[in-house]
């Protein structure tokens, strides 16, 4: 069915302009990157503060008020960008194993920043106040940088990855 | 002066046959690649960001560039030595590749770009560091870094599709 599917979508108006102007998806391209840049310097900054490299820095509350800001914006426009690669392109991503692992992996991270930003703005002091809770933010820290990891891994290895 | 035989001396290395010949050591190098210029362009933004007065006006400028800028150079040594290993797979091939060409002109403009405002407005921004909005020569370096970088990242992706479809 996803086959049939892609089949429809890779015939419709939108994906052969794609599919006839090679540089709409390096231009797309380049752009999903400076948005997983300005995305993953957003987490990694609240993710050094979880963790405690930053400590002696601004706090959690802090970080997420100045951080935040970026983040849903850039994972909106990745999600844009992503949807223009996916048009012009529908068998390479959407039968590939990558790319949905890439997806699940983004919707776990997406709902892990969520829940800290609820946590954060519910109760500033949420992540520091006692050891247990300490080792909460650090394992998060720790899964928000393996995470970005394994989804721009995944992204770049859908290219390399052949799938029949 | 005529660099092709030190291309061609590359291409012939171990180093460059082995990259060459595998399936997995090239993507793994890209990958590397990847992440290390994620943070350098990241990085690069929130100080880029600052010098325009577009965010972290609260803290002072110096100290936003003190803080970022080492991991900027650390994620950009990285980014020097896996391009160097991504380059040194194909040296013919790349260094006859139009857009790696503009790249290495943008690499070397956005290194000029930064050399100028250390020399230049960097000098005084104990005067104008804690002002929202620092002065011009500053947020035109400012500027000038984010459409640098940003071109850098579009003709590297640029030089992977006129080697082949990726």
């Amino acid at each position: 069915m996803l086959t049939a599917f892609c089949d429809w979508l890779a015939q419709t108006p939108p994906s052969i302009l794609i599919q006839t102007h090679v540089w709409i998806v390096i231009v797309t391209q380049s752009i999903h990157i400076v948005m997983i840049a300005i995305l993953a310097c957003a987490v990694l900054a609240i993710d050094l503060r979880l963790l405690g490299v930053t400590r002696k820095g601004p706090t959690l509350a802090v970080m997420e008020r100045r951080f935040m800001p970026w983040i849903w914006p850039a994972a909106a426009g990745l999600l844009i960008t992503g949807l223009v690669l996916v048009v012009g392109e529908p068998a390479r991503e959407l039968l590939h194993w990558l790319f949905w692992t890439k997806m699940g992996l983004v919707v776990v991270l997406l709902a892990l920043t969520a829940l800290f930003q609820l946590r954060v703005r519910a109760d500033a002091t949420a992540w520091d106040s006692t050891p247990s809770r300490k080792l909460a933010a650090r394992t998060l820290g720790v899964a928000s940088i393996l995470l970005l990891l394994a989804i721009i891994t995944a992204g770049r290895w859908i290219a390399y990855v052949l799938v029949e | 002066m005529d660099l092709a035989p030190i291309f061609q001396a590359i291409d012939a290395s171990a180093i460059s046959q082995t990259i060459r010949q595998s399936t997995w050591i090239f993507p793994t190098i890209e990958t590397v690649h990847v992440v290390s210029l994620v943070l350098v362009a990241g990085t690069i933004a929130l100080v880029d960001f600052r010098l325009l007065g577009w965010a972290s006006r609260g803290q002072s400028a110096a100290d936003v560039i003190e803080r970022v800028l080492p991991a900027t150079w650390a994620a950009f040594g990285v980014a020097v030595l896996s391009g160097g290993l991504l380059f040194s797979s194909n040296a013919v091939t790349y260094a006859g590749n139009v857009p790696f060409r503009i790249k290495m002109v943008l690499l070397f403009l956005a290194g000029v770009n930064m050399a100028v405002f250390h020399i230049g407005a960097h000098r005084r921004i104990a005067e104008w560091g804690h002002r929202g909005k620092p002065p011009l020569n500053a947020r035109i370096a400012g500027a000038l870094s984010l459409v640098l970088w940003t071109a850098i990242i579009f003709a590297g992706r640029w030089i992977g599709f006129l080697l082949s479809v990726f």
